[in-house]
């Protein structure tokens, strides 16, 4: 692939040194050191199992609420992926940079391999150092280190938050190939993320029965994400297809709670990862199939 | 030198719907040679260029420069062609080295030679002094004379220009065109530069093709071109008399040279091959007639330019 190294590592470059990606940086250890100190005043409480202790450090925030850590990820990764996507074509277009790129002997999907590699290093790179400082600073409140086990289910789950965030950097590709104009393809993409949101959210607000709802959560990444990092992190949490599945096969819903190995929860999660994929790869075939074809002009 | 032109299409035509930007095209550029593509806003220049390095496909018709298919092997195309297109841009934040360098990596020069071409080419265009300054501090003169550093760091066979002198002011333009030509003449660099602004095109090439609707309508050597637009007369010689008389007209008519004799209220307009004011000069006083002014006036690219475009 001629070119495309070039490309990444300028667009690495780029993507490190813009403000957009310092202050969500920064937004993101915020939160981290809110969760390391929300952790502090539950953590003790939350430890009735001494098994996955370290887990809960991204896990726990106060009883019975919803993990800050997870939902957190599952909000802000969609505007790290955006926010590193939406102008990647459209504003070499505007600023006549895409001609004089596209005139060099490269092939045409180079540019856009690269720049979406980028992002995938930068993505990467973010959320692996937030949770290696909820670990680390963790580490040093509880005292006990992660097993081989956690750590397998820490690495998986920023694997799986990398496939998550690079979905949304596809999408927001794609957007700004289709839409000249910047504003117009941030907020194409933003209002995709909204809608996904809603997709999710829906079975909260309206009871539309089991099987809708399912479904609904079958299509939104959103949904798609929260699931398979809840499951790699809570090791006795159930996705919503198997807690379906239970209560249609027997006749006394009962979903045991116990904790799945590490091979049971990525048997859980795989096809949320594929689901992924796959939504990724749409993004990406529409977008070669129109960036291809296109004609490149200066004005 | 190689008797294969080096730039050849054949009826390369570019549609948009129903309306035909290029129409049938045939162009033949030889190696060395540069070429000055004319024409009017929309005549289907850029759209022409755009085809011979892949970045738009024609709708039918084939172009080959060096011997590739500029559709189908753009790669190899684009290795030895530069181009300076219309808006130029670099990346702003970012240093003049810094974009240059970017080119000769996406060229696929070894790391080794980036430094050393990318050094030679902001030399040679004067720029060497504010390499490591941002691209957005850099005035559009700047920019420009940038662009032609960043086709020089490929080393191609084959320039393109498209409108290379838009927005600079007349020092700059100046100093361009004068690089532009030092260039090509050094390296016998092919160029192809695209405008509506003739003198430049006549300081820089050695042939034109003037474009109008998709089709060339006149092709050749600025000289030429003269010939062929004014059936000969390369000088056009106003002369003003206090009264006109036909014995003067005839005496001009008698001088070898002259071409034709117009007459319009009390000032002769003469056609002719070479500057004649001497001898027209002897004519008027031989046969009586009080000459008041003689202008004469050349035959600029312009005026076969407008012949060509009026005729539309």
């Amino acid at each position: 692939m001629q070119g495309m190294m070039e490309v990444f590592k300028k667009e690495l470059a780029d993507d490190f040194t813009r403000w957009r990606f310092l202050i969500l940086f920064a937004i993101a250890f915020a939160v981290a050191i809110f969760a390391i100190y929300m952790d502090a005043q539950y953590i003790k409480l939350a430890v009735s199992d001494t098994r996955f202790v370290f887990l809960k450090l991204y896990t726990t925030s106060g009883e019975e609420s919803l993990p800050l850590f997870i939902m957190f990820f599952v909000f802000f990764l969609p505007i790290i992926g955006v926010s590193l996507g939406f102008d990647a074509i459209n504003s070499e277009k505007n600023s006549g940079t895409l001609s004089r790129l596209m005139s060099q002997s490269i092939y045409r999907d180079a540019v856009i391999n690269g720049k979406f590699l980028a992002g995938m290093v930068t993505i990467a790179v973010m959320l692996a150092s937030v949770v290696l400082v909820v670990g680390g600073v963790g580490l040093r409140l509880i005292g006990i280190p992660p097993s081989a086990e956690e750590t397998m289910r820490l690495i998986f789950f920023i694997i799986v938050g990398v496939v998550y965030g690079s979905f949304w950097l596809g999408l927001a590709i794609l957007f700004s190939i289709f839409l000249n104009r910047v504003a117009t393809s941030a907020l194409a993409s933003i209002a995709m993320w909204i809608f996904f949101i809603f997709l999710f959210a829906i079975p909260m607000f309206a009871d539309l029965g089991g099987t809708a709802s399912y479904i609904m959560m079958q299509v939104s990444p959103i949904a798609l994400f929260w699931e398979s990092a809840t499951v790699l992190l809570v090791p006795s949490a159930r996705t919503m297809a198997q807690m379906l599945n239970v209560s249609m096969s027997t006749a006394s819903p009962f979903l045991p709670t116990s904790a799945l190995s590490i091979g049971q929860s990525l048997l859980t999660v795989w096809p949320h990862i594929v689901s992924m994929i796959a939504l990724t790869a749409i993004c990406f075939a529409i977008s070669y199939i129109k960036f291809m074809r296109e004609e490149i002009r200066s004005t | 030198m190689n008797s294969q032109p080096l730039i050849e299409t054949k009826n390369l035509t570019k549609k948009y719907g129903e309306k035909v930007v290029v129409d049938k095209l045939n162009l033949s550029i030889a190696e060395g040679e540069r070429f000055g593509f004319l024409g009017p806003n929309g005549a289907g220049k850029t759209t022409t260029i755009l085809m011979l390095l892949g970045l738009t496909q024609p709708s039918s018709g084939t172009a080959n420069i060096a011997g590739f298919n500029c559709t189908r092997e753009p790669l190899k195309v684009k290795r030895i062609t530069g181009y300076v297109p219309e808006r130029l841009g670099f990346y702003e934040e970012l240093s003049a080295y810094y974009n240059l360098a970017y080119t000769a990596r996406l060229n696929g020069l070894p790391e080794a030679q980036v430094s050393k071409r990318v050094t030679s080419a902001l030399e040679e265009v004067g720029l060497i002094k504010t390499a490591e300054q941002q691209v957005g501090q850099f005035s559009a003169g700047m920019k420009q004379r940038l662009g032609i550093a960043d086709i020089l760091v490929k080393e191609p066979k084959l320039a393109i220009l498209d409108e290379p002198t838009s927005g600079i002011d007349p020092k700059g333009v100046h100093q361009l065109l004068e690089l532009i030509d030092k260039i090509a003449k050094e390296r016998n660099m092919t160029i192809i530069m695209c405008s509506h602004q003739l003198k430049q095109v006549q300081q820089i090439c050695t042939r034109v093709g003037i474009m109008q609707k998709g089709k060339i309508v006149v092709e050749g050597g600025v000289e030429d071109l003269g010939r062929q637009a004014f059936s000969g007369g390369k000088f056009r010689i106003e002369v003003k008399l206090t009264e006109i008389t036909s014995a003067v007209i005839e005496a001009i008519r008698k001088i070898a040279g002259v071409v034709n004799v117009e007459r319009s209220e009390d000032t002769l307009v003469v056609t002719a091959q070479t500057d004649l004011r001497p001898q027209i000069a002897k004519a008027v006083v031989d046969s009586n007639g009080l000459l008041v002014q003689m202008n004469i006036q050349s035959y600029a690219l312009e005026d076969i330019y407008l012949k060509y475009s009026e005729g539309q």
